[in-house]
């Protein structure tokens, strides 16, 4: 391999150089077959970095005080020096937006078009999750769409009308999602084509719900009675509804609450579309990060060998690096969790390695992928899990004994933890496991679903919480239970459920002592 | 397929609207924040902006969690002693693992305080909150002595650099219509008039008339071409008049004794609440002017300096502090071109006599022309006669005379804000 000249020296960037780094490290993407979508690199300052963080990096956004909230926040770390802003930002869109900050280096901003252009561009083009859930050239649309809607909403319905709204759609926000369904991809024009129509229609789907008017046996609803003996007539026999449980409570209410006007479902719907949007980031964080961190290692390490950045350069990317990836132990003051970068990175490049030089545990382990070809295995992988799947298939025992994973037993009916796994032959599997499920999303969100609309009684809504391995909600819930009795209109009762039996019950507004037995 | 773009020229704050959002919603949370700042800091600290912690419990976002309890297992990095089936006594109370695992832990890291930064602008935004100057009245000036140009119409006179070309034209148009018509019309009945000669039979031509019509049709013809394009009358220039401007400066009158009764606490006290009134002042108007009288027997104006930090003894006359200001008054602040604010800081003390003659020099020389006074009595101890005086006088004036005690510097701010709150509910 003939060595050139490096493109640039030191770390001043200009946009000359970038464009040819960029030229650069496009054409050995292209040679490690990484697909990606257009990309629009933007530079900004860092007060927009700041703007940007604050909006979820959306480009634009509807107005809400919680993003002010945000931006205050990163404001305040940022002038203290606490935490440095991300060297950038990337949006799943087509183009796929980056934003480079001006106060970075040559060196960094190679890396980050490396990492996030080349990368996380080619993951989100690339991963099943994504390709189901998200619509790459709408979102942009979209979000305009949105909002424009909720500008216009607040010049109608005032501000403080359609805050309280927003405020509790984000609430539920996280239960927004048909996890088994494919959506329908969002597009703004259709949407906003379809959004009168779609108003009119629902409402009267609405009212023939609700109606109390007695329909073929003439009967009125009467309140409350489940027992057969106070129902001898069977006014009560006509199934829950729904009849089958719902996961997605923003959808259930969009389309089922009694009392929303046509916009406020306008607005639920637009929440539960973005939730939806960012449904597969929350589940494919460690893979996304690895994927990327992979990348920018890989083709910053080819940009060296081919000359074409200075050992200067090198070592300033290095050093970055080697921070992005650091993992603190458990009991260092640095601490903050399983790192995604690290544990991703070190993943990845551990997939190669399985590829191109297995030991004999690799073959044991992975006989489908040990000396099978890297790149190709390594795309199957990035292509067909996420972050739960990915461990539970390719966590190796050497990953798990260069981080030393163990895990812990935290069970309240026992006084101490204990130790349930180590990182020897014993505990691979038991760690491989726990971790998996660790990064499950439904092991990480407490499973609540829409179990009945009393539409026939007193019209409250109840909702069942099936418990994870006992472990109840948090007192959060009833903040979270306000709001959704503000949106349904009538009372909210949920039931936590273990094996099968309730075991606790709550109600939203708080009932009369009195009568309260749960 | 890349392309770069430069964003930076492009408007920052973006998120501006969503930080007022913010604000707006915890107004009542930063308020207290701010007042009780206000009091904590020190004076100079005023005009910076805050930093303000609101309790984080208020403003988080609510939403499903798992909480404590329950069977977790938890994988964590970094094992350097554990074998398995090691038990590990619970880090203090039950299951507070800072494990990261989930987002209740995250969300627990001790964080009770949400704080960030306002804005002086903000600050001091939360600062005035609700407060009124009394009597803010932009005083109209009789004498032309600040005027503002304003557009006032067209004239007939200018500058060329003030000529109003669409006016001008559209006068000249008018004046060339004007000006043609008649010509022309005699032009067609002359040229009628020919016409009707030259068809007549070669007999009964009259050659004579013929050769006047021509001379007629080519002399209208002249004039017709002669009218200018434009003319000199034509032009037209904008009207700039000049208007007296409402005066939009005030000056302040610091008047302070500092006999040897006053200590440097009480002096703090007083600056405190100078400081205060000012940028108060410092918002309503363009300009303010600040005037610092101190006094003890005799008054003497002053630099800021001096002001606060000299030191003085001896008895103490207010009147003479009083007389000085009527005469600053007088001499360089005409109430018609200023607007008069007097704030005034004692211990109460004053020589017996005076606080009659300090009433009567108030009442019948200072009062009409001020737009408001105040007065603080920083002391802990009963009232003497200066305050009995000025008593009658709020009796007398009592949207333009404010008077408090202010025993302690934490007292400030709420006196501050009970002489200036908004008097609608009244």
């Amino acid at each position: 391999m003939t060595r050139r000249t490096p493109i640039a020296t030191g770390s001043d960037w200009n946009f000359d150089v970038l464009e040819r780094y960029e030229r650069a490290i496009a054409a050995l993407a292209d040679e490690y077959r990484l697909d990606t979508y257009p990309n629009q690199i933007e530079i900004i300052t860092s007060e927009q970095m700041m703007d940007a963080y604050s909006s979820v990096g959306m480009p634009i956004g509807y107005h809400h005080w919680s993003f002010g909230k945000q931006f205050l926040s990163v404001e305040q770390a940022y002038r203290r020096g606490q935490m440095g802003l991300a060297y950038e930002l990337v949006i799943n869109s087509d183009p796929c937006i980056a934003y480079l900050m001006e106060e970075n280096s040559l060196m960094m901003q190679v890396l980050v078009i490396a990492h996030a252009c080349y990368g996380h561009n080619s993951f989100f083009k690339g991963n099943y999750l994504f390709k189901a859930w998200t619509d790459a050239s709408a979102i942009v649309d979209y979000l305009d769409f949105a909002r424009k809607y909720i500008d216009k909403c607040e010049e109608r319905h005032g501000v403080e009308a359609v805050e309280q709204l927003l405020d509790a759609c984000h609430a539920l926000q996280n239960y927004g999602v048909d996890r088994y369904k494919r959506p329908s991809p969002i597009s703004a024009e259709a949407e906003s084509q379809r959004q009168a129509e779609r108003e009119a229609y629902l409402q009267t789907q609405i009212n023939t719900l609700w109606s109390t008017i007695p329909i073929a046996g003439g009967q009125m609803p009467i309140l409350v009675a489940h027992d057969d003996e106070n129902d001898p007539l069977g006014l009560h026999r006509h199934g829950r509804y729904p009849s089958e449980p719902q996961e997605n409570l923003l959808y259930f209410l969009e389309k089922n609450a009694p009392l929303l006007e046509p916009w406020q479902r306008e607005v639920v719907r637009i929440v539960r579309k973005l939730a939806q949007y960012f449904y597969p980031q929350r589940q494919t964080q460690v893979m996304n990060e690895g994927w990327a961190t992979f990348w920018h290692y890989t083709l910053m390490n080819r940009m060296y060998e081919d000359g074409l950045i200075d050992e200067g350069v090198m070592i300033e990317f290095l050093q970055s690096h080697t921070a992005v990836v650091s993992q603190p132990g458990f009991d260092s003051p640095y601490f903050n969790g399983i790192n995604p970068y690290a544990l991703g990175f070190a993943m990845f490049s551990d997939i190669r390695r399985v590829c191109e030089a297995p030991t004999g545990e690799d073959r044991e382990w992975f006989p489908d992928i040990a000396g099978s070809d890297w790149l190709e295995t390594l795309h199957f992988a990035m292509q067909n899990f996420k972050d739960e799947s990915f461990i539970q298939q390719f966590l190796s025992p050497k990953v798990i004994r260069d981080l030393k994973l163990f895990s812990l037993v935290d069970d309240d009916r026992d006084d101490s933890l204990q130790v349930e796994a180590i990182h020897d032959d014993r505990g691979y599997r038991r760690i491989r496991e726990a971790l998996s499920v660790q990064y499950a999303l439904s092991a990480r969100e407490p499973n609540i679903q829409v179990w009945e609309a009393d539409i026939r009684g007193d019209r409250s809504l109840t909702l069942r919480h099936v418990q994870d391995r006992r472990r109840p909600l948090a007192q959060t819930l009833f903040p979270v239970m306000r709001h959704l009795h503000q949106l349904w209109g009538f009372p909210i009762r949920l039931e936590s459920l273990d094996g099968g039996e309730v075991v606790r019950r709550y109600e939203w507004p708080i009932p009369d002592p009195a009568r309260d037995s749960a | 397929m890349s392309y770069f773009i430069d964003r930076r020229p492009n408007a920052r704050n973006k998120s501006a609207v969503n930080r007022q959002r913010f604000l707006q919603r915890y107004r009542s949370h930063i308020k207290r924040a701010v007042e009780e700042s206000v009091n904590r800091r020190s004076i100079t600290d005023i005009e910076r902006g805050e930093k303000v912690s609101i309790p984080a419990r208020d403003i988080t976002e609510p939403s499903f969690q798992h909480g404590q309890g329950g069977r977790r297992t938890i994988v964590s990095p970094g094992n350097k002693e554990f074998a398995e089936g090691d038990r590990i006594r619970r880090p203090g109370g039950s299951g507070s693992g800072g494990s990261g695992e989930g987002q209740a832990s995250n969300q627990g890291e001790g964080v009770d305080e949400f704080a960030f930064t306002l804005s002086r602008e903000e600050f001091l935004d939360f600062v005035f909150d609700g407060l009124e100057l009394p009597h803010l009245e932009r005083k109209q000036l009789k004498s032309m002595e600040e005027t503002r140009p304003v557009r006032a119409g067209i004239s007939r006179e200018g500058v060329p650099a003030r000529i109003n070309i669409v006016r001008s034209m559209r006068e000249a148009q008018a004046r060339r219509i004007g000006m043609r018509a008649p010509l022309k019309r005699a032009l067609r009945e002359a040229q009628a008039a020919l016409e009707n000669e030259e068809r007549k039979d070669p007999v009964l031509r009259n050659p004579a008339r013929i050769e006047t019509l021509k001379e007629e049709i080519e002399r209208l013809e002249k004039r017709i071409a002669a009218i200018p394009f434009l003319d000199t009358f034509d032009l037209r220039y904008n009207h700039l008049s000049h208007q007296p401007m409402p005066s939009n400066q005030a000056v302040m009158f610091c008047v302070m004794d500092v006999s040897g009764s006053m200590t440097q606490a009480h002096k703090d006290i007083g600056k405190r609440f100078f400081l205060l009134l000012y940028l108060f002042l410092e918002r309503n108007y363009e300009r303010v002017e600040l005037v610092f009288v101190r006094h003890h027997t005799v008054a003497k104006e002053v630099d800021e300096e001096e002001f606060f930090y000299s030191r003085e003894t001896g008895g103490t006359i207010v009147s003479s502090a009083l007389s000085l200001v009527d005469e600053l008054i007088d001499a360089r602040y005409s109430p018609q071109l200023w607007n008069l604010y007097v704030a005034q800081a004692s211990d109460g003390d004053n020589w017996d006599d005076d606080s009659s003659t300090c009433m009567a020099l108030l009442q019948e020389s200072l009062m009409p022309k001020l737009q408001y006074f105040t007065y603080v009595e920083i002391t802990p101890h009963a009232h003497q006669a200066l305050w009995t005086a000025y008593e009658t006088i709020r009796a007398g004036h009592p949207d333009r005379f404010a008077m408090q005690q202010i025993v302690q510097a934490e007292d400030i701010y709420p006196v501050f804000r009970k002489l200036f709150s908004q008097r609608t509910t009244t």
